[in-house]
């Protein structure tokens, strides 16, 4: 039975309650956190409501036409419930934090709204069945997160926000033009129908392989593919919230996201392979891996060592996918769950310290830990499974990404693996050494004394739940249900041949 | 393209005739009483304005099903020729939203925007009446005397309108404007008159049929297209367009980006579609044009010191998609031709319902400031949420960005482009989209800015801003109700 309706409520969730927010007025903040969190809340439900029809079969295809051979559709599958689930839950924790976070600050209708339209439009990402979808809920993704960037409003911000257009609209405009092309040659492809492109024949193979190249093109702008990252280090002069949902689910992931659609369904992984281009793809990620990790190194401030932490991290996802076989596949797929929570971790710890310390840069953490043990025990989670150590979810990923390396005969990826996870080591360890092991100087550069605990409990909140599932994901790896469980389902039923 | 055209001979005569003289006199009526009664408030004139509405629904229902209707009328030793298919009534029912909304906004604005003097005020219903009419005249006439009066009527309704604030520059730049109006109109009688001496009759489903390729065919559609893309500022006869709106009253401006340069490219389109059907070398030339009015208006636009000047100058650019619809129809495969066709039209309604919103939203914003520069719109976004969100749903749909109608319109010209292998034209499309966000967003930049001065500012009328704003919503959404306006283009023009 079709009930297309579920999946339009689960977008309508976000994408309605952004306009009522924005109808509020700026000063009742009470109302506008109860409308926010009960949408996030509903949300969350309805999407747990998506899973578990999924899993006995339902289908929930909602779709009309646009102009002729063109449809807008919302489909459910496995993948883009992953991703709506990652991104219900991070919304609902990062609305908590939010909430917190701006408490006084001017524009918090703008914001709450703006970043309402951001998450909807990261739902529609996950549940789109067709590239036209796709693309048009990727630019509503361009359009909703260009105010958080430059909410601050002051010229660093707004000059941020210029890059950040430059990159994304044009990184949007070249994906249109691919996917126009795309249509140009075989009419609407539905996610999944991969067998209406392997059809072509070789002789389409020349065009198939630029149209990918195209594509890849145009997704690689957000999910910062070097050289295309240079708007992501810039766009962190915005709030931290935004910071973490941009990097862990909103911007960078919808990238990532996009590729390994392109690859599993618009294009399929045989005929990807058969056109060669997988050693592209596991190439381009190993520069980006790399390229990424040693900017970290050389980083003196804590947001910008994530945000080109995010850039190397991210790759992983389409590292996993350039190895043709179970294990890279379930490695790319599970990481796009995994760096989400433990990214979005790390920027909430960021954020804490900012707001309650006023420390921005590594140098003033020293002693951080014991002022705030919770929030650096939370960071500690995050880096510890950045770099890959058990049993924290990082360590899931490396691991089947080793694993699918010696499967796909690969070898020196592995060595990829390595020397990323000591470069993790380098840029996170003296973190830790400095929260932990080193005295502090007495006072911090900018003490606010936000609540009764450590900090405020609405930025404690979330920022320990997340630190909580991204060891709680690698712990319970192997029950039913965990991000695992889901990336092998796909892997092996829909995936592979 | 005759069957596309609603020109087919086979086309079944309009039932009741009296439906389409309602369709035209009721705007014209309308003005006439308000020239009268003045309205001073708003609701009095969404009421009357509601009434050509229903005017057209009944056009609507008389066409209902078909594919198309013509009509005749004898008029002593004239025979006039109409036609109704879709497009027209796409063309109808647009004009009459916008037309609509532009009366609905003017009361309230006329009565902030302190400098509008009352004699100018006075003339503004009945010239905003005349104007309606004959753009109706223009979407229905199937004959070159019909057009003809329709053109004339429009363009100096139009220049009257412009003319209303009655200051120096808007005397100077509406001036200009009438003698280049008059210029063009000078071309297009020639190109009449020439087409009327060589094959003796002027409906277009018979010169259609009749007009030979040759010297005189293609001098006459030479002076007919070079006077219409005068009247239409297609670059490079554009320059007259930004001084004017940069003077004329908001709600004015609103309704000339919106629909008068638009009848004038109706015009030159339809008439090489049917005089020239094979001219592909010459569309490819006008196809030139295009590309460059998108760059030159984006340049501009982007480089605008003014509010009103940039969303003018933006009308230049938008004008070269619409310009495209020359190479790709003309002498083109049927598939190519037919997403051309419908990406025309919604590229069209888009811009139309777009720029509308957009100068509203403009006239709201500079009249809460009080500074007509981009400058003054530092920290817009706080203090005026509405009318930036009107303008900025508008700018959407210029830029192409979806879910907006220009997105769907864009989509279907760079698949009609793609599909044809016409390289250039994607280009074309490409580069227009990026300018248009760089000049679009320049403006957003300015809203942003926190640390703005405390400018003296005034509240404008909801009203204002909620007309702005619908209009912008349905540019914005309509991109993917698109189903229904093609349907209408392919059902009641019928299929080719």
């Amino acid at each position: 039975m079709s009930q297309g309706w579920l999946p339009v409520f689960t977008l309508a969730t976000s994408l309605l309650v952004a306009p009522l927010i924005l109808l509020l007025p700026e000063r009742a903040g009470r109302a506008r956190a109860v409308v926010n969190l009960a949408a996030a809340v509903l949300k969350l439900l309805l999407v747990a409501l998506l899973v578990l029809g999924f899993y006995q079969g339902r289908d929930y295809t909602f779709g009309f036409t646009v102009v002729e051979g063109v449809s807008f559709l919302l489909q459910v599958d496995a993948l883009g419930l992953m991703f709506a689930g990652l991104s219900s839950l991070l919304w609902l924790a990062t609305t908590v934090y939010a909430i917190g976070y701006l408490e006084d600050s001017p524009n918090r209708k703008r914001f709450f709204g703006f970043f309402s339209l951001c998450v909807a439009s990261t739902v529609g990402i996950a549940l789109a069945g067709n590239l036209f979808t796709f693309l048009l809920f990727y630019e509503l993704l361009t359009l909703s997160t260009y105010p958080l960037v430059v909410h601050r409003g002051h010229d660093k911000a707004l000059a941020a926000g210029k890059v950040y257009l430059r990159y994304t609209l044009t990184g949007g405009l070249v994906l249109l033009l691919g996917v126009v092309a795309l249509h140009a040659l075989v009419g609407d492809v539905a996610f999944g129908q991969r067998e209406r492109l392997a059809d072509l024949g070789p002789e389409a193979h020349p065009m198939l392989s630029v149209l990918f190249l195209v594509l890849l093109l145009g997704l690689g702008v957000k999910a910062a593919l070097v050289p295309l990252h240079g708007w992501l280090p810039r766009a962190m002069v915005a709030p931290a919230p935004v910071s973490a949902l941009l990097h862990a689910v909103a911007v960078v992931k919808a990238g990532a996201f996009g590729i390994v659609r392109l690859v599993y369904d618009v294009y399929g992984i045989s005929l990807v392979h058969e056109l060669g281009l997988l050693t592209l793809l596991s190439v381009v990620a190993t520069v980006t891996i790399l390229y990424g990790s040693v900017k970290a190194l050389s980083q003196q401030e804590l947001k910008p060592r994530l945000a080109y932490s995010t850039v190397s991290q991210v790759s992983y996802i389409v590292l996993g996918i350039s190895l043709f076989g179970p294990f890279g596949t379930i490695a790319g797929l599970v990481h796009l769950m995994h760096q989400g929570l433990m990214k979005v971790t790390l920027f909430y710890c960021a954020g804490n310290y900012a707001e309650e310390l006023g420390i921005h840069r590594i140098e003033d953490l020293d002693g951080a830990g014991r002022r705030m043990p919770l929030t650096s025990m939370a960071f500690t989670v995050g880096a510890l499974g950045m770099i890959g150590l058990p049993p924290i979810a990082g360590f899931i990923t490396k691991w089947y990404l080793g694993m699918g390396a010696v499967q796909a005969g690969m070898p020196w990826v592995i060595g990829v693996i390595a020397t990323s996870s000591l470069l993790n080591a380098a840029y996170f360890l003296p973190i830790l050494h400095r929260l932990w092991f080193r005295q502090g100087r007495g006072r911090w550069p900018e003490e606010r004394r936000l609540g009764r605990y450590e900090t405020s409990a609405w930025l404690l909140l979330p920022t320990a739940a997340t630190a909580l599932f991204s060891i709680l994901v690698g712990l319970l790896a192997g029950v039913p249900f965990s991000p695992l469980d889901l990336a092998t389902f796909m892997a092996t039923k829909e995936y592979l041949p | 393209m005759i069957e596309r055209l609603g020109l087919s001979p086979a086309t079944a005569p309009l039932e009741h005739q009296a439906a389409l003289w309602v369709v035209l006199g009721l705007p014209l009526l309308l003005g006439a009483l308000g020239a009268v009664v003045r309205p001073a408030r708003t609701w009095p004139v969404v009421v009357a304005g509601m009434l050509p509405l229903l005017a057209l629904g009944w056009l609507f229902a008389e066409v209902a099903g078909g594919a198309g209707r013509s009509a005749v009328t004898e008029f002593g030793p004239l025979t006039l020729h109409w036609r109704i298919n879709g497009l027209t009534l796409l063309l109808l029912l647009l004009s009459g939203v916008i037309a609509l909304a532009s009366a609905i906004y003017a009361p309230a604005y006329l009565r902030e925007d302190v400098e509008a003097s009352s004699r100018g005020q006075a003339w503004f219903w009945p010239l905003l009446g005349l104007l309606s009419s004959s753009l109706m005249l223009i979407w229905l006439a199937a004959d070159l005397l019909l057009l003809y009066i329709g053109l004339e009527l429009m363009g100096l309704t139009a220049v009257g309108l412009m003319l209303l604030p009655g200051k120096a520059e808007a005397l100077v730049a509406g001036l200009r404007y009438l003698l280049l109006a008059l210029v063009g109109s000078l071309a297009f009688l020639l190109g009449v008159a020439l087409l009327l001496g060589a094959w003796g009759r002027l409906d277009l489903a018979g010169l259609a049929e009749a007009a030979e390729p040759g010297a005189p065919l293609w001098v006459a559609v030479a002076l007919l297209s070079g006077g219409l893309l005068l009247k239409a500022a297609a670059f490079p006869l554009h320059a007259w367009l930004a001084p004017v709106h940069a003077s004329a009253w908001i709600p004015v401006s609103a309704l000339h980006a919106g629909l008068v340069i638009k009848a004038s490219f109706f015009i030159a389109l339809q008439l090489w579609l049917l005089l020239v059907p094979a001219a592909a070398l010459a569309a490819w030339a006008m196809g030139g044009l295009a590309g460059a009015a998108v760059i030159w208006g984006g340049v501009m636009a982007w480089r605008s010191v003014k509010l009103k000047e940039m969303v003018a100058w933006s009308t230049v650019s938008q004008l070269g998609y619409l310009l495209l619809a020359f190479p790709l129809l003309v002498g083109t495969g049927s598939a190519v031709a037919d997403l051309a066709w419908q990406g025309t039209w919604l590229q069209l309604a888009a811009h139309g319902l777009a720029k509308a919103a957009m100068f509203l939203a403009a006239g709201n914003l500079i009249l809460a400031t009080g500074e007509s520069r981009v400058e003054g719109l530092a920290g817009a976004s706080r203090r005026f949420p509405i009318s930036l969100l009107s303008f900025g749903m508008a700018a959407i749909s210029l830029v192409g960005l979806p879910p907006s109608m220009g997105f769907t319109a864009k989509w279907l010209l760079l698949h009609a482009a793609l599909a044809g292998g016409h390289w250039p034209w994607v280009a074309v499309l490409a580069v227009g989209t990026l300018l248009s966000a760089a000049y679009v967003f320049r403006i957003f930049r300015y809203c942003f800015i926190e640390d703005a001065p405390e400018y003296e500012f005034r509240r404008v009328p909801l009203g204002m801003d909620a007309i702005a704003l619908l209009l912008a919503l349905a540019a914005l959404l309509l991109g993917l109700a698109a189903a229904w306006p093609v349907t209408l283009l392919r059902g009641a023009g019928g299929e080719p």
